[in-house]
């Protein structure tokens, strides 16, 4: 319908147009006009204005690694004081403090905001576009990330962290058994960063349906892509679990309802359930676009295509799907009745097929590759050994009766760090590797980045195998302390050491990274002869990332000349060099959701400082909200609520309203 | 050059919030299903805690449904009212569309209005049992978002009587829309759970 109404209409008004098409060679006058567009202003300004999703992706990249680091030095305490039998660095409540600390820290603040870091800024690249749908939402969603983090780490100082756990089990969380402020932050700040990861949630999913670039049709996206969409779409489903959850706690801590409180017929499973139901998504959220980036940048150095696009993009999709039934099986011990527990168990083993899909995918196309054993090829092929490793463990914990056995056992703490590192941590260092040069236009050092790898490698299997013999000799997870007549000496001793070992690996790939930044040789804009859209722009690409939009024929654009697999059309190429100009203020264009044909230009905002206030005023209304501070909470909203209006405020730049003396 | 490429680069396309082909009305859609599960977990909390408990349920005996089943008929009647603002603005008839967001904020304060008394009229709080809870903050959650839907409605009667709107330029007022009948959709399901499946349930 929409096509029939064109077709009547007068063209080349300002409601409709024939976009220019055309080339735009580099130093043309076409690139300085489009700089001029899209450049964001010098100085603080710019700073605290810009919407640039490549800014942005760096921002959130650099800021999870900071919480990655902080969690880590945390983790590193705990294992000094663990290293022996009754050490006395820590004291018991320091310890949980620490080990709740540290846990938030990696799950919250790390493993999703890092892995929303490379999506944001490689999703415009790798999709052929100019940003992403809302640039604004995209910066208040950093924002509001950062804010939420700083909120939870307040009280940290003052010795009143939160304590119960990262997933906070009432009734020990309830008003009754925990008194202090610790909890209160803990879930104002979940509810805050909720906001921002919804946000970001609904960024990419709208991105996803709107801004590819012509021909790029949904089977040719790039599988970090699928990754990512998978996760936005659970995040939208699942986090108002989490953050009601949170909410209601608040309300049971401050207020005195009753949804958790025993004595009142609440119900402290209520809790498990809500948390659950988020939990387990999540644990597939922050672990398939990290997959997603090794889907992606493994061919690469397989010198093919990545074997199975079609069954690993299923695979991912599939794996979300099951994700959502199984969250019952951490409530193994809860005292369920017999058939749910056998029904979820079996949920729980399925879930291994998809998994074990993408892993042959990845052997194989390593298998029937030429690999090239550059350092991101190094972290990609750990990472596929450490995810049959803690697959292993995974299925063994998904046998209820083990389960039985083994909860709340280091065999656990052992499953989840090799899951997690193994899946996330890896992958990201991998990927910081492989986009470094897009990053920032330098190469990071082979040498220090292969010493790097093995440190790290070492160290993580040194450091975390030996916590499985830990669960099996019985070592309950969370404990400040232990006895020597346990037993458990020797294997804590190895832990902490391998733990140093790890750390060790970190830093030296930091220093690779500041070394690099200043000295790293210069990248050109395909160093390593990808084949995705990103390594068409220079590196770093410009502000508006595409000159000229492209024009996609396939999945592997830049290896077009090399593959035949459009085998019923070999003439189709893709096109970098010809194609939508739209150079009259910030534009894009708007694509259909599955087949991307053309369908509208697509009028992108300025910069903007209303994301900045607005993700501000919000914190400071949660900061009231904690210390019952209601006028200031009250003047916060209104604030909020103005600056919301002033940026939904329809423009005329970005036509959102018709222009003056047109029509009554 | 590719199909694709061919095909499009000649015919004219729509430029910038083109109604349904503007990002805003994907977006608030997205902001819908996420909006919708935030409800379909309060909910659950409802039944899931109603299912465990022991004691009778509600435990102050059913609630009256006469004042209710009009205050939910005044909701969905501002929803018509919205839909025709919409309807009218399209074929340019800008009064009209004026009248009908007018009506649909007038019936949207009053829906606000039959609550807060409805709520007066309680014989217990948010504190006094745990149906109390329950019924207070889920009510409380859906008025949250009856008064900013009333916010957006008013904004949207601003910007038409600016004059910003005509026949083709109006994605703002599909958006909004699209808002405030999701919030009255949502009451529905508020509204059977809270009130009638207390007789249906016993
Ligand atoms: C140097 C690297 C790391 C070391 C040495 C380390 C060590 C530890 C230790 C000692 C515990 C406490 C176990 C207990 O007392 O129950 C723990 C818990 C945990 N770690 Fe790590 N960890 C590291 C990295 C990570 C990373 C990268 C993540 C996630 C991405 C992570 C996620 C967790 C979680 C979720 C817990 C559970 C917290 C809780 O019980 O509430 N860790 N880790």
């Amino acid at each position: 319908m929409a096509i029939a109404d064109i077709t009547q209409r007068p063209i080349n008004d300002d409601l409709d147009r024939v976009p220019d098409f055309g080339r735009a060679p580099s130093g043309s006058d076409i690139e300085a006009n489009l700089t001029g567009i899209w450049e964001t202003a010098p100085g603080w300004r710019g700073w605290l204005s810009t919407v640039d999703h490549k800014t942005i992706g760096l921002r959130y990249i650099v800021t999870a690694f900071l919480f990655l680091l902080i969690g880590g030095i945390e983790a590193l305490i705990m294992r000094v004081q663990l290293a022996g039998p009754d050490l006395t660095l820590l004291t018991p409540e320091q310890y949980s403090q620490l080990f709740t600390m540290h846990g938030v820290t990696m799950i919250f603040l790390y493993a999703l905001p890092i892995l929303s870091g490379f999506s944001n800024y490689l999703w415009p690249l790798l999709l052929g576009s100019r940003d992403m749908a809302f640039p604004r939402l995209n910066a208040l969603s950093y924002w509001i990330f950062l804010f939420a983090g700083i909120f939870m780490y307040v009280s940290f100082p003052l010795g009143q962290a939160p304590n119960a756990g990262w997933f906070n089990y009432v009734p020990f969380s309830g008003p009754i058994y925990n008194t202090g402020p610790n909890i209160d932050v803990f879930a104002l700040g979940m509810v805050l960063l909720g906001i921002s990861t919804t946000v970001g949630s609904v960024n990419f999913v709208v991105t996803l349906f709107r801004m590819r670039a012509p021909g790029m049709t949904i089977n040719r996206v790039p599988i970090l892509v699928w990754g990512t969409l998978t996760a936005s779409v659970a995040n939208l489903l699942a986090i108002p679990a989490i953050s009601l959850a949170f909410f209601l706690l608040w309300l049971d801590r401050q207020f005195g309802t009753h949804f958790f409180d025993v004595a009142n017929d609440g119900k402290p499973l209520l809790w498990q359930h809500l948390f659950w139901i988020f939990g387990h998504p999540w644990v597939y959220a922050i672990v398939l676009p990290a997959m997603g980036i090794v889907s992606d940048a493994l061919p690469t150095f397989c010198r093919r295509p990545l074997v199975g696009y079609t069954a690993v993009a299923l695979a991912t999709m599939a794996t979300m799907l099951i994700g959502f039934e199984v969250w019952i099986h951490h409530m193994f011990a809860t005292g369920l009745p017999a058939v749910a527990l056998s029904i979820f168990g079996a949920a729980s083993m399925v879930i291994s097929i998809p998994s074990a899909v993408a892993v042959f995918a990845w052997i194989a196309t390593i298998w029937l590759g030429r690999p090239v054993f550059k350092t991101p090829f190094l972290f990609f092929a750990g990472f596929v050994i450490l995810f049959v490793i803690g697959g292993m463990s995974g299925v063994m914990t998904a046998a209820v009766p083990l389960d039985w056995q083994l909860n709340d056992t280091y065999f656990i703490v052992a499953h989840l760090h090799y899951v997690l590192l193994g899946i996330n941590v890896f992958p990201v260092v991998g990927g910081i590797y492989y986009w470094f040069p897009k990053f920032t236009g330098r190469m990071m050092s082979e040498r220090i980045g292969k010493w790097s790898f093995w440190v790290m490698f070492t160290g993580f299997n040194v450091g975390f195998f030996p916590m499985h013999l830990a669960g099996l000799l019985g070592m309950p997870r969370r404990i400040y302390t232990y006895s020597s007549r346990m037993g458990w000496d020797g294997v804590n001793m190895i832990t902490s050491v391998g733990s140093f070992l790890f750390a060790l690996g970190v830093l030296i790939f930091l220093v690779n990274v500041v070394i690099s930044l200043k000295r790293g040789a210069l990248a050109g804009p395909n160093p390593w002869d990808a084949a995705t859209l990103e390594w068409t722009t220079s590196s770093p690409p410009p502000a508006y990332n595409f000159a000229v939009i492209p024009t996609v024929a396939s999945r592997h654009p830049l290896w077009e000349d090399r593959l035949e697999e459009d085998s019923g059309d070999n003439r189709a190429r893709s096109n970098f060099t010809e194609g939508y100009l739209l150079t009259k203020g910030r534009e894009t264009i708007g694509t259909s959701p599955i087949d991307a044909k053309p369908v509208a230009i697509l009028k992108m905002p300025d910069d903007s400082y209303t994301p900045f206030f607005s993700g501000l005023f919000l914190s400071l209304l949660f900061a009231g909200l904690l210390l019952h501070w209601w006028s200031f909470t009250a003047g916060m909203a209104i604030a909020g609520g103005i600056t919301l209006i002033i940026w939904m405020w329809p423009q005329k730049a970005l036509v959102q309203r018709i222009a003056a003396g047109r029509g009554p | 050059m590719s199909e694709a490429g061919q095909l499009s680069q000649r015919q004219p396309l729509p430029v910038g919030s083109a109604g349904k082909l503007s990002t805003g009305w994907w977006g608030i859609l997205a902001l819908i299903v996420t909006e919708a599960s935030l409800f379909g977990y309060l909910l659950f909390a409802y039944f899931y805690l109603a299912s465990q408990t022991e004691q009778s349920w509600p435990p102050e005996g059913l609630p009256a449904l006469l004042v209710p089943t009009v205050n939910t008929a005044i909701l969905l009647a501002s929803s018509a009212g919205v839909w025709a603002a919409e309807r009218y603005v399209r074929q340019g008839r800008r009064q009209s569309s004026i009248a009908g967001l007018v009506a649909a904020i007038a019936l949207g304060s009053s829906f606000v209005v039959i609550q807060l008394l409805e709520w007066r009229d309680k014989s217990y709080g948010i504190t006094s049992d745990l149906y109390g809870s329950l019924y207070f903050t889920i009510t409380g959650f859906h008025m949250c978002h009856v008064v900013i839907g009333l916010g957006i409605l008013m904004l949207l009667l601003v910007w038409t009587l600016l004059g910003y709107f005509d026949g083709r330029r109006h994605a703002a007022i599909t958006i909004g829309g699209a808002y405030w009948h999701f919030v009255d959709i949502v009451w529905l399901f508020v509204f059977s759970a809270l009130y009638v499946s207390p007789y249906l349930i016993k």
